[in-house]
């Protein structure tokens, strides 16, 4: 059997033929299986969703209870048959309850990894590599330019910079699933003990969070006095910053934790002043250990840099090419244009957490 | 250079110029000479190393990199240096070891397998290095430095060695930054400044009151300029003409030409930005000419056979880099004056206008050189007939000049020199553009800082096609809207999109659906290489219009009469301008 009939891109998402169902569908659709729950990839509607506990409990946190017909929690290494297809979950180190999802069928292995990094995480399962022919690739930042480096140094830049500007507040911009709680955990690591305080947007992820491991002194800003604030750390959806809801605090010096901070221009743009360069995606480094570890003598790039990506494995001798579905991370890119304009009352579109 | 470049990179997100100032400050008192004045020079422009070429970068990281996947990254990041800081594979043991040796043969061979980076050189080795170093051993010492720095201190370095060390401070605010180690006067400091050099430890020294002031008096230092304020048609009821005197408002640059004479009667004539960057060294022709002794307000001109060019031209000399002589030939660079500041040993900031102006006028025919000359008065009465001069400047005196001149100056007769922009005493009354409303067609992302925005637009008017209406695309504009703008278009653009071409985007654009702007312009011509056979000059967005839907925006047909209109009338102001006299991108402001 040729790999795209086991597995083949639609305008709704990846597509099992034999198993009669979609990963990560932008459409809803009768059956779905979800790799992690950033809502361009975990939509709500649809007849069934497996997914693991975690993601399950996390679309029920973002979409109400009745987000899809009926749930099927699957767990880590669970292999599950449908139709005559073999499905496997594994964890992808991307966030909380993140997997990469093996399809299987007549000897044909396909995994289709959603996102993923490949680097510590205090708070998810490591990432696996799973052996596949073909391995199916997010390219986010699929350039050799981007390189994120030990994401320790940056939490300690900022822990630097709190000590540089003790008076002014360090408004951090994060993604509220997954990179929130990261750099909060991060920055517990490095010793910062004082209470950390929370945008509204981000509390009841953070909560989710909490009940699995220990985060510290969590507060929510609406109940911070004016002296609470100065010289705190303040987390935030990257929409809220530069937005009129920042007004309350001392002085704020604008942070912003994201792969996409590599690229000065980026940060620039948004005014960013003092940019961390924290992933929870591959860096380029990362897609090259990662790939070959698969041992897929075939590569499917789904959205990021596909072409550099792509070519890459040419020079390797590796089969690959661009998937093109629609959609996936380019939310997350909006996010992190309009932020600077958008209203924090609305909770933020999420991307893929970069 | 670690230290440096950790300071660099702050800077350069920095908006805040109490900030910067707080950042700079702080690492002149924490970091020890001869470091810290290196960077001072650094930050200052003083350093006088010969730059490496941007070819020699090139040349090293395609060694090190895929070429296809360099062209990816530089198209994506958009500056050469921070793409390859950020894509600088880490050396491999063995070329560690063999630099080593190569570089430090008296250091010892390490053991095999234990080969540590090279260590990250300092700035002052840095600078000291890159002054004798020759052209041949520049590639492998430039190698050997990349290899000892992480992402930030390769983009600091290769930012410094190729002079692009645009971090958005002043020479001016890095003294001022030093003058706050101590309780000194910036304008002390830039009278000494002339008669300092790297590393500066005088003046640290003097500053941080551990040593007496360096001697050096600056017979040709730059004086903060005074600026005009748009006027709004609001204004002209509260003032009266009789109160003001006109001159063009002339589209070169804004200069301060300063000349004097040092206490060992040596003359000394320099060139300054309206933000006090020495531009001496661009202008020889000019400088050769400022034989005076004072300091000249005016705006730097091209002038041809006794006709000024427009901006065009003279931004084709400001994008050479050396002034060779044929260069020189081609754009001679004009001074015209338009106040003075200084008079000799006299101080003329506090003088009315007139008076200063009626100096001016005697300092510039002593002078009698045709390159330096007095920028005309407009005669005028009421609002009314400078409104008519402003709209027809050819005939108002100003003639075939006209091309050059984007508006005109209000100054009030009775004001004193203000640094600053002070409120009510010089206004500015720019010159009405044409304007269309256009329809977004296609969307490019654009360069530097705006790379990762669909910032660089082609848009259309209507005209009849073989199925009913079609858009025709008549120009591209890449800037005139505000920040929020931009992020508007921008998603506009990613929601909208019908088609991908590499970095274009076609989007939507059909008569119910798509982005209507309003394109300002300030000339049209003929073209043959665009398909609409009209080529606008400096186009730029004016408003956006959501509420428009782009079935109303205009047609080609509009442009064709303006164009008409303006080559009936080749004196109006829609100046007809050669089809080579391309709108580039254009000085601030």
């Amino acid at each position: 059997m040729r790999p795209d009939e086991l597995l083949c891109p639609t305008p709704a998402g990846l597509c099992c033929p034999s198993g009669n169902f979609f990963v990560d569908p932008r459409r809803a659709v009768e059956t779905a299986l979800i790799t992690h729950a950033h809502s361009d990839h975990a939509r709500p509607g649809h007849g069934a969703v497996l997914a693991t506990r975690e993601t399950l409990d996390l679309m029920r946190l973002r979409y109400g209870e009745n987000f899809a017909g009926r749930t099927q929690a699957v767990a880590y290494g669970e292999t599950l048959t449908i139709g005559d297809v073999r499905v496997c979950f594994f964890p992808s180190g991307h966030v909380l309850g993140a997997a990469q999802i093996l399809v299987e069928k007549a000897g044909l292995r396909i995994v289709a990894s959603g996102d993923y990094k490949d680097v510590p995480d205090p708070t998810c399962t490591p990432f696996e590599p799973v052996r596949c022919h073909v391995f199916i690739t997010e390219a986010t930042f699929g350039l050799p330019v981007f390189r994120h480096g030990d994401a320790a140094a940056e939490v300690q830049k900022l822990v630097h910079s709190q000590n540089l500007f003790p008076e002014r507040t360090h408004l951090v911009g994060a993604y509220t699933l997954g990179k929130a709680q990261r750099l909060i955990a991060m920055l517990r690591a490095a010793g910062h003990d004082a209470p950390i305080f929370l945008h509204g947007a981000m509390e009841a992820i953070t909560g989710y969070y909490a009940g699995k491991m220990d985060l510290g002194d969590l507060r929510p800003v609406r109940d911070a006095t004016k002296a609470d604030l100065v010289g705190a750390i303040v987390l935030c959806p990257p929409s809220a910053l530069g937005d009129r809801w920042t007004r309350r605090f001392s002085d704020p010096i604008a942070c912003f934790a994201s792969g996409w901070m590599r690229i000065r221009a980026r940060a620039r743009q948004r005014g960013i002043e003092l940019p961390l360069v924290i992933s929870d995606h591959c860096d380029w480094d990362g897609l090259l250990r990662v790939i070959p570890a698969t041992g897929a003598s075939e590569v499917w790039v789904t959205h990021g840099a596909e072409e550099a990506l792509v070519h890459w494995c040419g020079t390797k001798g590796l089969r690959a090419k661009p998937l093109h579905l629609v959609g996936y991370g380019e939310e997350e890119e909006i996010e992190v244009l309009a932020a600077s304009t958008e209203a924090a009352t609305n909770t933020p579109a999420e991307g893929s957490g970069a | 250079m670690n230290r440096f470049a950790a300071l660099l990179d702050r800077l350069a997100y920095e908006p805040g110029r109490n900030a910067k100032l707080r950042q700079m400050t702080d690492y002149f008192r924490i970091t020890p000479d001869p470091e810290r004045g290196f960077a001072l020079a650094a930050l200052t422009g003083a350093l006088s190393f010969r730059h490496a070429k941007p070819g020699l970068i090139r040349t090293l990281i395609a060694e090190r990199t895929d070429p296809v996947l360099f062209a990816m990254s530089y198209d994506y990041v958009g500056d050469l240096s921070e793409t390859v800081a950020l894509m600088w594979p880490a050396p491999s043991p063995e070329a560690r070891a063999s630099a080593a040796f190569d570089l430090s043969p008296h250091a010892g061979r390490c053991e095999e397998g234990d080969v540590a980076p090279p260590p990250a050189p300092s700035l002052a080795e840095v600078v000291e290095t890159l002054q004798t170093l020759g052209k041949a051993e520049l590639p492998n010492r430039l190698a050997h430095w990349l290899d000892g720095l992480d992402e930030t201190g390769r983009w600091a370095l290769l930012k410094l060695v190729t002079g692009g060390l645009r971090i958005g401070v002043s020479a001016r605010l890095a003294k001022t930054a030093v003058a706050a180690l101590g309780d000194t006067d910036t304008d002390e400091i830039e009278v000494l400044w002339p008669g300092l050099a790297p590393p500066y430890e005088n003046l640290f020294a003097w500053v941080e009151g551990r040593a007496e002031r360096p001697e050096a008096d600056d017979p040709a230092r730059f004086h903060p300029p005074m600026l005009a304020h748009p006027i709004g048609a609001d204004d002209f009821a509260t003032l009266d003409p009789a109160d003001f005197s006109a001159e063009w408002k002339w589209d070169g640059i804004r200069v301060q030409a300063v000349a004097g004479f040092c206490p060992d009667g040596r003359h000394v004539a320099r060139l300054f930005s309206r933000t006090g960057e020495d531009l001496s060294g661009a202008f020889p022709d000019l400088l050769d000419r400022l034989t005076f002794d004072g300091a000249l307000d005016g705006e730097l001109l091209i002038v041809r056979e006794a006709r000024v060019q427009s901006f065009n031209v003279l931004q084709q000399r400001l994008n050479r880099k050396a002034s060779t002589a044929k260069l020189l030939a081609e754009f001679p660079a004009h001074l015209r004056a338009y106040d003075l500041l200084r008079d000799g040993a006299e101080d003329l900031h506090a003088l009315p206008l007139t008076e200063r102006r009626a100096r001016l006028a005697a300092l510039v025919e002593k002078l009698g050189d045709p390159r330096v000359d007095l920028s005309p008065e407009i005669p005028f009465s009421d609002w009314d007939g400078l409104a008519k001069a402003r709209a027809n400047p050819e005939t108002v005196g100003a003639g075939p000049d006209a091309e050059a001149i984007e508006g005109v100056m209000l100054k009030r007769r009775d004001s004193a020199y203000l640094p600053g922009r002070p409120k009510g005493l010089w206004w500015k009354w720019k010159r009405d553009p044409f304007v269309v409303d256009a329809v977004l067609m296609y969307a490019q992302r654009g360069h530097g800082k705006r790379s990762s925005y669909y910032s660089d637009y082609t848009f259309g008017l209507w005209t009849a096609g073989a199925d009913g209406d079609t858009l025709v695309p008549v120009g591209k504009a890449y800037f005139g809207f505000t920040d929020e703008e931009l992020l508007q278009i921008d998603k506009f653009v990613r929601q909208n999109t019908v088609n991908r071409f590499g970095p274009v985007r076609e989007v939507l654009h059909e008569a119910d659906t798509g982005l209507v702007f309003e394109v300002a312009f300030e000339g049209i011509s003929r073209s043959t290489r665009h398909r609409s056979g009209v080529a606008m000059r400096f186009p730029r967005i004016g408003r956006l219009r959501f509420d428009k839907p782009p079935g109303e925006a205009d047609r080609l047909d509009t442009l064709l009469k303006m164009l008409e209109a303006a080559e009936a009338t080749p004196a109006s102001g829609g100046r007809v301008l050669d089809a080579s006299a391309r709108t580039g991108k254009r000085k601030g402001g």
